[in-house]
């Protein structure tokens, strides 16, 4: 196609009351794009991906999503996009298989699909268990696999990997990652820093309806410019002596461990090899994490 | 040369024909509705005790005849007998005659020796006696006209204006049937609506390529089919020998009544699911509208012991055009024109408070 990006919004703007949820956020998904939003809690990311999805009306701003607006309800467009709302929808005592047969009956999608789609998320042998009896994170993927069942162009996940645990957390990657490679755009939100590194074209990081910072996870460590940390057992090396070493910029101490700040690694390394100091010792280079804390000057609690 | 031109992909989503989402939601919705068992309890069970319980109360109110012990034979006791107004007991002697009404099993006790008839009562029961003094004076007078030879000057033609067979289930069987139609209806509108919002569902809905109408019918199929199978059931156990039902002649015109009923009463259902937030908020205030309205429709005890304001004001209820019209077609044994007016007056009633409805409809709180 390529007439434009994916998704565009401009200017977006929502207030509940005297609460300013969106406050002027504005960004551009290509298509093909992975496109991570950040946030702590009640940054406004839900009411952003829902103004994109057309389920909320902005007070200001204009989203255009594949070429068209989603407001008011365009059901042109609805096809084409796959959502995966933050508290998942489900009909009553439908079993899992039959939750995905109604969804896609909406979207003239064969039951083949279906199990297609149980067998995507890993719930082949949760086919016939009624919803209510699913744990919490066979229902999210469930409510996944209700977003993607009519292979939509633009997928939009409102913290998708949020009741998984670690082993579901992967699966899931890869199921992305294989949409993603198939062409189709995802927008997505979470709270989970180290994933949107691993997963994200370019996130957003917002704040309070605010959009801080908008680029390549690499991109925004690396404008960072922060200090790589080598963590070391407490008592392994004396604090004083820490702080003569060679690229030692700055050391801390706490009750565990003992970080020695520097921006030349390699000599500080070394000069810890010639201590035979390395076991047990770890280096940690800035993450989104430290973006986040930059731009917030608060430590991230999801 | 020739350019062919390869579409680079074919981005139009393949239409979905309304019919197979509707299909989808309905099967979806007839689901839910069977899986549950308290709605079940509801929608069948609940209904069908009122029914069986005041079926067995009421069992032999229609046919209470009066019982007679007689003694002896004689042409009044012979017509007495045919007449088939009182059940007759036969008594070897006056004495154990006298015994059994003075203990009061029997309100009275009839002799006929020759040209004499005696009638001897227990003035105990006073309804009972009455009913038994008038009915054998009444055979008496017979026979006496009879004896004479002449045609009698005066005849007195009296016949009940229902059916003849009128008992109290002729009555509690439609009555209690539209009632149940009406809660099913009222009840299913307004739980599903909550329930869908309070989910999501309808948030979730409006982001499929699925047009509001369909939803709706879809949901309104379901009721429909909710309430033939509340008819079949119901006639089903009112048929039974023990409940002893007599339909009349045209009782299947019931169906597009209730058709229609399931209609207006839907759209009540809808309009007090656009307006609570939950599910207990929404029973409460469908039993506040359907347990009264029931009560003054004569669903349960005939309107004519009420007072007649009160009888007069019950016509604007629904359920009380649902109710006369029930009656009318399934034991009054009246015909397609007894529809009309209450056909007319649910479809206007389902017209206003529909509309009513949509506008107030509200897709998230
Ligand atoms: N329907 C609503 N009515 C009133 N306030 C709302 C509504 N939805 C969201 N808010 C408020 O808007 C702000 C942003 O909410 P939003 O759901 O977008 O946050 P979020 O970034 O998705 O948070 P979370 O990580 O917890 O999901 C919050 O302060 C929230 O209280
Ligand atoms: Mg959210």
């Amino acid at each position: 196609m390529g007439i434009g990006p994916a998704l565009a919004v401009s200017g977006l703007y929502k207030r509940y009351g005297d609460l300013v949820a969106v406050d002027g956020v504005s960004f551009e998904v290509s298509e093909g794009e992975f496109f991570g939003i950040l946030g702590p809690n009640g940054a406004g990311k839900t009411t952003t991906l829902e103004i994109a999805e057309g389920l909320r009306e902005p007070d200001a701003g204009s989203v255009r999503l594949l070429g068209e607006a989603p407001w008011p309800r365009n059901l042109a467009l609805l096809p084409r996009i796959g959502v995966q709302l933050q508290a998942s929808a489900f009909f009553e005592r439908l079993t899992a298989r039959e939750q995905l047969e109604t969804f896609g009956a909406l979207y003239g999608v064969g039951s083949a699909r279906v199990g297609e789609m149980l067998e995507l998320v890993g719930l082949s042998d949760k086919a016939s268990t009624p919803e209510a009896k699913l744990s919490g994170g066979q229902r999210q993927r469930l409510s996944i696999a209700c977003a993607l069942v009519h292979d939509p162009d633009v997928v939009f996940l409102d913290e998708p990997t949020a009741a998984l645990d670690p082993q579901a957390r992967r699966n899931l990657w890869d199921v992305l990652r294989e949409v993603q490679a198939r062409g189709k755009t995802i927008v997505y939100t979470t709270h989970y820093l180290d994933e949107a590194e691993v997963l994200c074209d370019r996130v957003a990081i917002m704040d309070h309806g605010r959009i801080l910072a908008l680029d390549a996870p690499a991109r925004l460590v690396r404008d960072l410019d922060a200090a790589t940390r080598v963590i070391l057992e407490r008592g392994v090396l004396p604090a004083e002596q820490a702080r003569v070493l060679p690229g030692a910029d700055s050391v801390t101490e706490d009750e565990q461990s003992l970080t020695i700040s520097t921006r030349t690694a390699a000599p500080l390394l070394s000069a810890l090899a010639e201590r035979g100091t390395l076991g047990g010792l770890q280096v940690r280079t800035a993450t989104l994490e430290d973006v986040f804390l930059d731009l917030t000057g608060r430590e991230y609690r999801a | 040369m020739t350019v062919t031109e390869s579409p680079a992909e074919n981005r139009t989503a393949p239409a979905v024909a309304p019919s197979a989402s509707f299909r989808a939601l309905s099967t979806a919705m007839f689901k839910g509705f069977i899986r549950d068992k308290a709605t079940l309890f509801f929608t069948f069970l609940f209904p069908l005790m009122f029914l069986v319980i005041f079926g067995l109360i009421f069992a032999d109110a229609g046919e209470s005849k009066p019982k007679i012990g007689v003694v002896g034979e004689g042409p009044v006791i012979t017509a007495l007998d045919r007449s088939g107004v009182a059940e007759l007991e036969r008594l070897d002697s006056p004495a154990e005659a006298e015994r059994q009404v003075r203990e009061g099993d029997l309100p009275a006790y009839v002799t006929q020796n020759g040209d004499t008839v005696t009638l001897r009562y227990a003035a105990s029961d006073q309804n009972q006696a009455g009913t038994v003094l008038g009915l054998v004076n009444g055979i008496v007078s017979q026979a006496n006209v009879a004896a004479t030879g002449q045609p009698p000057t005066f005849t007195l033609n009296a016949a009940q204006v229902e059916d003849e067979s009128l008992e109290a289930i002729q009555y509690m069987a439609p009555g209690f049937l539209s009632w149940a139609v009406a809660i099913a209806a009222v009840f299913g509108a307004a739980l599903t609506f909550v329930n869908w919002r309070k989910k999501q569902v309808l948030r979730r809905l409006r982001l499929a390529p699925v047009r509001p109408v369909t939803v709706l019918t879809s949901r309104v199929v379901v009721s429909l089919g909710v309430a033939v199978l509340q008819f079949g059931v119901f006639l089903g156990v009112a048929l039974l020998p023990m409940f002893g039902l007599q339909l009349t002649g045209q009782w299947w015109l019931a169906i597009p009544l209730l058709v229609l009923g399931t209609l207006a009463f839907f759209s009540i259902g809808m309009l007090v699911g656009a307006f609570c937030k939950t599910e207990e908020a929404a029973s409460g205030v469908a039993n506040l509208i359907t347990l009264p309205m029931a009560f003054l429709s004569g669903a349960f005890f005939p309107t004519e012991s009420m007072p007649g304001w009160l009888q007069d004001v019950s016509w604007v209820l629904p359920m009380r055009h649902l109710n006369e019209g029930m009656l009318d077609v399934m034991v009054r044994g009246q015909g397609v024109e007894a529809l009309l007016v209450p056909a007319l007056v649910l479809i206007g009633f389902t017209a206003v408070v529909g509309l009513v409805a949509a506008k107030i409809f509200r897709w998230e709180d």
